[in-house]
């Protein structure tokens, strides 16, 4: 996914952020009232870090098919999955990969699916507004924060910068239970679900929020968009990579360096997964072409970062493939 | 000092502890009900309470949230009443005190300690894939009826504990059997008691997210359900779901929904106060 996004320069996205207001100027036009006469159910459910987006599709999706009945959960990632694995849902709301025991899963029931990413979010470091030595931290400064072996030796904030003041560090992070766990983990470790344990674990991102704006020898992580709300009180860090052909030097967290892929390693891309047995059915193809359609808009509207237009664009064809083979199966049962 | 004097002190001293004590927990509620009604109590309208789930803060209702909570509470009821009541009326009545009932009455009290996602976990297996109820208003009902079950057999037996023997021996002396004397007798005059459990219970049922999280209720549910095998959400999971949103305008809705939750919760209180005073009054020996 990682190689994927960086082939993406900010040119071209800027070009494709044209093509993507006229085409969804076009999808628009074309899909509407079209579909009154589809009907049936669509089961979502996983991530609660994807729902607002799937939410928000759901409810635009109503004055497109009024008839076709959208219900969506929030059982988490895994939870999520291990029903999509045993089929029980039409599609999954994931804020990471599927993984390979989920995979045999799914195997071993005869399901088949698409994964299809629908927008980014950029994980944003984050400080007390207060704390005035921390402008930027590199990649290899928050594995040595975080990694496992920090686990109490770790504890003040001049071992990581000598300039830094000798003062405790306290750090606040997403729960181990929750996909943003999972891809901090694997994004500044190098190895998914391993970190330190000793640090103020919430899966509340508004909890997180709370500890860091109260506590002025915080660090914390969380999603852009509970930082994008409280601005005032949390101070974001520019991470450096310390990779120069994805931008120069320490990137703040924003729309733009998000989207064009230079903010890295923390901008992660959300999923959802469509079965194909679901992918046969005209309801659920045309609530995954909504989707993708108003991706763009919707999800920025509810906090996240929308992909590049072609990304959208390639989902499509490559749902659109899926789909149709899925049918053709459908038929031949 | 005399002896007296210090006495009358002491007992001073444990009016005013009494008092402090008492207070505590209704200072923690007053200052709760007040953050809680100075935030949500302008989002209340007919428009909230009418309208669909959706992403803008102001235009999201908690319609499917609170039908689905008024479903699940009748369901539960409905499922757990002649169990729960008849469970209890065998152990006090008529099941003999041996090593069987007591491991019996260990267990009921330990299962009234059971976390409740516990009983999520077991209402996914059983109700949800063995029963393939799904994640309906019925297998929800019959999760949180288990979890309820045990306070409402606890409460059955002190409701039935407190008739008089000497009611029970009148109507033997009058030869009735069994059953005419518990039918007629003993039932009527515990009622009271026995119902004050079942809302009590029933009024944490309605509080419950978790266990309904796990069997599949869902968050969002354009529609209003029909029938029990229906797909639901409830008023905790949509508090859940708006609390952890990072828009300030959606803790404003959770508020909202709240005090729609708290308004519901004492309203059952009620009920049972009503019914107990009504009952006290009735039964008269």
């Amino acid at each position: 996914m990682l190689n994927l996004r960086l082939n993406y320069s900010k040119i071209n996205a800027a070009l494709l952020l044209g093509g993507t207001l006229l085409f969804s100027a076009c999808g628009g036009s074309t899909n509407e009232g079209a579909n009154s006469d589809l009907s049936g159910n669509i089961q979502i459910d996983g991530s609660s870090t994807v729902y607002p987006i799937t939410e928000a599709v759901a409810e635009e999706f109503r004055a497109e098919a009024p008839d076709v009945r959208v219900t969506v959960g929030v059982s988490g990632t895994g939870g999520g999955m291990k029903k999509f694995s045993r089929g029980e849902i039409d599609i999954v709301d994931a804020s990471r990969t599927m993984n390979e025991s989920e995979k045999q899963l799914a195997a071993e029931n005869n399901i088949t699916f698409v994964e299809l990413p629908v927008a980014y979010d950029g994980l944003t470091v984050v400080v007390h507004p207060e704390n005035d030595w921390v402008n930027d931290i590199t990649v290899a400064e928050l594995k040595k924060i975080w990694e496992p072996a920090a686990q109490g030796t770790i504890t003040r904030w001049n071992q990581i910068r000598p300039e830094w003041p000798d003062q405790e560090i306290h750090l606040y992070g997403a729960g181990v239970e929750s996909g943003t766990y999972d891809y901090f983990t694997e994004a500044i470790v190098g190895e998914s679900h391993a970190s330190r344990g000793d640090y103020t674990a919430s899966e509340d991102d508004n909890v997180l929020v709370q500890g860091v704006s109260t506590d002025p020898y915080a660090l914390g992580f969380f999603g852009y968009a509970y930082y994008d709300e409280n601005q005032d009180k949390l101070k974001a860090v520019p991470v450096n990579d310390e990779n120069d052909s994805n931008g120069q030097g320490a990137i703040m967290p924003s729309l733009e360096t998000v989207k064009d892929g230079s903010y890295a390693p923390l901008s992660r891309p959300l999923y959802i997964y469509v079965n194909s047995k679901a992918a046969s059915r005209p309801e659920v193809v045309e609530f995954v072409n909504f989707y993708l359609d108003n991706a763009p808009e919707l999800s920025e509207e509810v906090g996240y970062i929308p992909m590049p237009a072609e990304v959208y664009q390639e989902q499509k064809q490559k749902f659109e493939q899926f789909s149709s083979g899925a049918s053709a199966t459908a038929q031949q049962q | 000092m005399t002896n007296s004097e210090k006495n009358r002190l002491k007992d001073k001293a444990f009016q005013v502890f009494g008092v402090f004590c008492t207070f505590i927990g209704l200072i923690v509620l007053a200052v709760f009900l007040f953050d809680i009604a100075i935030e949500g109590f302008s989002r209340i309208d007919w428009d909230f309470l009418t309208s669909l789930p959706s992403r803008r803060a102001s235009r999201a209702g908690i319609l499917t949230a609170w039908v689905g909570t008024l479903w699940i509470l009748v369901l539960t009821a409905i499922i757990a009443f002649p169990l729960g009541v008849s469970a209890g009326i065998y152990l006090e009545e008529y099941s003999k005190k041996n090593r069987w009932t007591n491991f019996l009455e260990i267990n009921i009290s330990n299962l009234a300690g059971v976390p409740s996602i516990i009983y999520g976990l077991l209402g996914l297996e059983i109700f949800v894939r063995q029963m393939r109820l799904g994640g309906s208003l019925l297998a929800g009902a019959l999760t949180l009826s288990l979890l309820i079950l045990p306070i409402i057999i606890v409460t059955t037996r002190e409701a039935i504990k407190a008739v008089p023997r000497s009611i029970r021996d009148g109507s033997f002396a009058l030869g009735a059997s069994k059953w005419q004397t518990v039918w007629n007798q003993v039932l009527p005059a515990s009622f009271g008691g026995i119902l004050t459990g079942i809302i009590l219970s029933l009024s944490r049922a309605v509080g419950e997210a978790a266990p309904l999280i796990v069997i599949g209720a869902l968050a969002y549910v354009p529609f209003t359900p029909d029938s029990p095998l229906d797909e639901f959400t409830v008023l905790p999971i949509q508090i859940f779901n708006w609390t952890s949103r990072p828009q300030a305008e959606f803790l404003t809705n959770a508020a909202g929904a709240i005090i729609v939750l708290l308004a519901i919760t004492f309203l059952l209180n009620g009920i049972a106060v009503y019914l107990r005073n009504r009952q006290q009054r009735k039964v008269k020996w």
